[in-house]
């Protein structure tokens, strides 16, 4: 079975912020959620990196491990996906993320922050593939369609790279070989225990 | 053009170029495409609660914060440190307790009841008592929940009950933290006059209150010196509770940024966990742990020979005010 993961590659990065773009349309999410961002590292200094982050779908997640209603699941392609029925918005998750990625829909006076939403690896929810109310509440799920995350797929430099873990990893090192450098696959320890393999 | 605006000029120029010298010496050797910043040496670099930023083009200020390290502690926290110090000092009280009961049994009233009684807490001191203790019972269940209500509560209702249940208490405790605030507010106007620590709670003290002997009553007055302790530990407790559950309530505003809520949630759930072990101490004297004692947040009247053995100088204070006991000596049946 894939063990699907993210891996920006920083050198490719134009920082041009079509994955975020792309990300809001395709799953119409709403204003002030951002499922994907990209970040400047030493903006406007030699060696400034930009990365494309969204929810890495780690190995031992944080988010499921502090979720005091335990509405985190993790699928057969290690995706982490989540019940918004079952989430209180209580913002554990956004404590304990290393990556910032879950969202809420509210600014949250009095703990009201709505159910939290973060980036389904275009693989939905826990409701029945490409039914209504999975679309309205997580989005599209490219996943069941046989498609990967529209963010990777339709990245111009293809910076941004989304598949099974050991085959981005090995596209990766051969492009680290080939060009000489790499500044890395950025939150690949952090969230998958151990660096992409150069 | 006048010589002397040339010489300025061409001042200026050296000036200028070389102000750009050292910077552009600086990366003389340095290739932008192959050397490019590193996570590892980022995240090293970092210093304790900072988080790897940087700069974003959306209007979120939290989005610049790319990787956030502390999160796996704040995880940590709550997986194992907090467990573990709820699980000691809760079910630790709960034993010590237990084996207290066992061992000095309940404490009587020494001279039986007398059947007069004496008004020990009126009707707004037992509204305070119980706006407060009822809050706090509803506000430590539902952070009891919240905390550790995922490993206790939901295998035995099921996630979907259980996250109903939760969210519901997510909301008393949001809201009900404001009328435990009046109730903290309250006791503090009603009872910090009888609760100044003096010489008389030394002596109590020395004598550990009695609490170990049967038979021994040191001598107290309003408070004695172990209520003088609750009161306090309420308060203070109470305020910190309150200021850093305002934090949270209103998040990104005093507490800045995701470190500032990480830092006020471990704070809010360590004295929680502490405050609650404490009350159960509390709870336990002043009902089944002592006979006689639950009456004064009861109806409000203790007997008289309670009063007196516990109470003394407090007694003695009152009928010196004239205050006779409330109710006149019950006819007792010559046995």
């Amino acid at each position: 079975m894939a063990r699907m993961k993210f891996l920006c590659d920083a050198d490719r990065c134009i920082e041009c912020n079509a994955c975020v773009t792309a990300c809001k349309n395709e799953h119409e999410v709403p204003w002030g959620i951002n499922r994907r961002r990209v970040v400047t590292i030493n903006d406007g200094k030699p060696g400034e990196r930009s990365v494309s982050m969204a929810c890495m779908h780690c190995t031992d997640a944080p988010c499921a491990a502090v979720c005091p209603v335990s509405c985190f699941y993790t699928t057969v392609d290690k995706v982490v996906l989540h019940s918004k029925d079952l989430c209180i918005g209580c913002g554990y998750c956004f404590y304990a993320c290393p990556f910032g990625a879950p969202q809420y829909p509210k600014v949250g006076n009095f703990g009201s922050r709505g159910k939290m939403d973060k980036c389904t690896y275009c693989a939905g929810g826990p409701e029945a593939d490409f039914s209504t109310v999975e679309y309205e509440k997580y989005g599209r799920n490219r996943l069941a369609e046989g498609k990967l995350p529209l963010c990777a797929e339709m990245c111009s430099t293809k910076s941004l790279l989304a598949g099974d873990g050991d085959v981005i990893a090995s596209i990766y090192k051969e492009r680290v070989m080939k060009r000489g450098y790499g500044s890395g696959a950025w939150g690949w320890k952090t969230a998958y225990k151990e660096p992409a393999a150069i | 053009m006048s010589t002397w605006i040339k010489s300025l000029a061409a001042a200026l120029a050296i000036i200028f170029a070389s102000a750009m010298l050292p910077a552009a010496a600086q990366y003389n050797n340095f290739n932008p495409t192959r050397e490019a910043v590193s996570e590892d040496a980022l995240l090293k670099a970092l210093k304790s609660g900072d988080t790897l930023s940087g700069r974003i083009t959306i209007p979120d200020p939290k989005a610049a914060s790319l990787i956030q390290p502390q999160g796996q502690d704040w995880r940590n926290f709550h997986e194992k440190q907090l467990p573990t110090i709820g699980a000691i000092s809760i079910l630790g009280m709960i034993a010590a307790l237990v084996l207290f009961y066992v061992i000095r049994g309940k404490i009587r009233i020494d001279h039986g009841f007398s059947g007069q009684t004496i008004t020990r807490f009126a009707s707004l001191d037992r509204f305070t008592h119980w706006l407060t203790a009822g809050c706090f019972i509803i506000l430590a269940l539902s952070g009891l929940n919240i905390s550790f209500g995922r490993w206790v509560v939901m295998p035995l209702f099921g996630a979907e009950a259980f996250a109903t249940v939760s969210g519901y208490g997510k909301l008393a405790h949001n809201y009900l933290a404001f009328p435990f605030m009046l109730g903290l507010a309250l006791m503090f106007l009603l009872w910090v006059k009888d609760n100044i620590p003096n010489a008389v709670d030394v002596n109590w003290l020395k004598q550990g209150g009695g609490i170990f002997k049967k038979g021994v009553h040191p001598p107290a007055k309003r408070f004695n010196a172990g209520q003088k302790g609750v009161f306090w530990l309420v308060i203070v407790g109470g305020i910190v509770m309150s200021v850093s559950g305002w934090y949270l309530l209103f998040p990104y505003t005093v507490a800045d940024g995701v470190a500032g809520l990480q830092l006020w949630t471990t704070i809010h759930a360590v004295l929680a966990v502490l405050f609650v072990a404490a009350m159960f101490a509390h709870a336990y004297i002043g009902s089944v742990g002592m006979e006689g004692a639950f009456d004064a947040m009861g109806t409000g009247e203790v007997d008289l020979n309670w009063a007196k053995e516990h109470h003394s100088l407090w007694v003695d204070e009152e009928q010196a005010k004239g205050k006779t006991p409330a109710v006149p000596p019950r006819a007792m049946p010559a046995e």
